[in-house]
């Protein structure tokens, strides 16, 4: 032990175990600016993805395109996976820990890639398949009208509006 | 500093931690991480039936409502407190682990007490959102007949749009009890529900059929299913933060931290808080955006 390093002698007081070899110190005025800066962000990318919902919802009042839509929602995963990427790194310290050990963590999150692609074609070609070899499931399921999206409230005042 | 420490310390031969956090902190770590794979699995899952179906319903016509709102349609306004209160108790928990690094006891004992009411506030809106849904009165199309369904196992009223041609013929088929509570649950009429009852049925399907009433089919049954197992599962989870919150409040107030001469274990339950947000920012993209 004695011609190794030895950690007790670069003890913090915050850091006072014993199989710990430093500690990450932040001063609290580089604390604050850093928490106050996370939650900013954390709070302008949520106005941002109920903005873009919003905008769904509104478009889904008349005959909103399937690529736009689409696009959107694309845009509102992103933006969710950077608020998840400011909470782990920087609420959960996971940014300031040693590389070794981000990896342990980050490598196996990789299986979410293989994981969701699957996992949506699967369902995406039981539906395809379905509908071609099943026409009661596709014709009593499919909304009327709408081969994507269904009608909404307002859609269904302005018909009534014609009506009367 | 540090790096010049990363790069000379010899990592792997012994007597310190070669990731340089303490054993229950990474245990903690993986417990997260399989954790993550268990939300991830019920996600995707989710994700699955719905690429798998020709309709789901939309979240703008299924979570519009806001307490004392009355019927007012108010689509991802509750959702987006519900969200709010927990990036701000996220936000007040790092404050409580800051706070235990420069072990300031009275720091730590504010701190926590916020998290804690963040949580409860978390919980009572989950609460009263699921109370909703499972008691709101919603017009449904079954069969030839209107019914008054609230979301029940196996089903939910939340299901395609009745065109209005279909909706007249369904009025008169509809049992006069049904359509009285339609007309009150609507406020078509300033009778009581028992004077409603007496009148006469011809006058109710008119006071309906000139209403903006929208009526629609059984939706999806495994919508139900999904929405109150993984939001049910994320309730527990923070359940328990709350009861572990409130252990470490307990513990603080004691001094057994003080004592110990460290707030490691505010950080642990930190790391697990956080993580229960973290889940809710993609269990609201999976329910409540997409």
């Amino acid at each position: 032990m004695s011609n190794h390093y030895d950690p007790t002698k670069d003890i913090s007081p915050s850091a006072a175990y014993p199989e710990v070899s430093f500690a990450h110190h932040t001063d609290d005025s580089t604390f604050k600016k850093r928490v106050i800066r996370t939650t900013v962000i954390l709070s302008v990318l949520t106005v941002l993805e109920l903005a873009l919902g919003f905008t769904i919802y509104a478009l889904h009042k008349g005959e909103p395109s399937h690529a736009l839509l689409l696009f959107i929602k694309g845009v509102v995963c992103i933006l969710t996976l950077a608020k998840a990427y400011y909470i782990v790194s920087v609420f959960m310290h996971l940014g300031d820990e040693i590389r070794n050990f981000i990896m342990t963590i980050v490598v196996p999150l990789l299986l979410f890639i293989w994981f969701i692609i699957a996992f949506l074609a699967d369902g995406h070609s039981y539906k395809t398949l379905r509908n071609q070899y099943d026409p009661y499931f596709k014709e009593s399921t499919t909304p009327s009208g709408h081969p994507v999206i269904p009608s909404d409230v307002h859609k269904y005042n302005s018909q009534k509006g014609q009506r009367q | 500093m540090e790096q010049t420490v990363t790069h000379n310390t010899k990592w792997w031969s012994g007597g310190k931690s070669p990731f340089n956090i303490e054993y229950g902190k990474i245990m903690m770590w993986y417990f997260l991480l399989s954790d993550s794979f268990t939300f991830g699995a019920f996600l995707i899952s989710l994700g699955t039936v719905r690429f798998g179906l020709n309709y789901w319903p939309e979240p703008s016509i299924v979570f519009n409502t806001f307490p004392f709102a009355g019927h007012a349609n108010l689509p991802l306004a509750f959702v987006s407190v519900m969200t709010f209160v927990l990036i701000i108790s996220s936000v007040t928990m790092v404050l409580a682990v800051h706070a235990g690094h420069n072990r300031d006891k009275k720091g730590v004992e504010k701190y926590l007490i916020f998290t804690i009411i963040g949580g409860l506030i978390f919980l009572s809106c989950q609460a009263w959102e699921w109370t909703h849904l499972l008691t709101a009165k919603n017009p449904v199309l079954v069969g030839d007949h209107i019914e008054v369904m609230a979301q029940r196992n196996g089903f939910n009223p939340w299901g395609e749009i009745v065109l209005p041609q279909d909706v007249a013929p369904a009025l008169a088929k509809t049992s006069p009890e049904t359509l009285a509570t339609l007309v009150h649950e609507q406020h078509l009429s300033h009778a009581s529900h028992a004077e409603l009852l007496k009148t006469p049925k011809d006058q109710l399907i008119q006071m309906l059929s000139n209403s903006e009433m929208v009526v629609r089919k059984p939706g999806p049954a495994a919508f139900g299913g999904f929405f109150y197992g993984i939001t049910g599962f994320h309730g527990f989870h923070v359940s328990i933060g709350v009861i572990l919150l409130i252990i470490m409040l307990i513990q603080t107030k004691m001094g057994v931290f003080e004592r110990r001469g460290r707030y490691l274990m505010i950080e642990k339950i930190g790391l697990y808080w956080h993580f229960v947000d973290l889940v809710w920012v993609f269990v609201f993209l999976c329910f409540y955006l997409i």
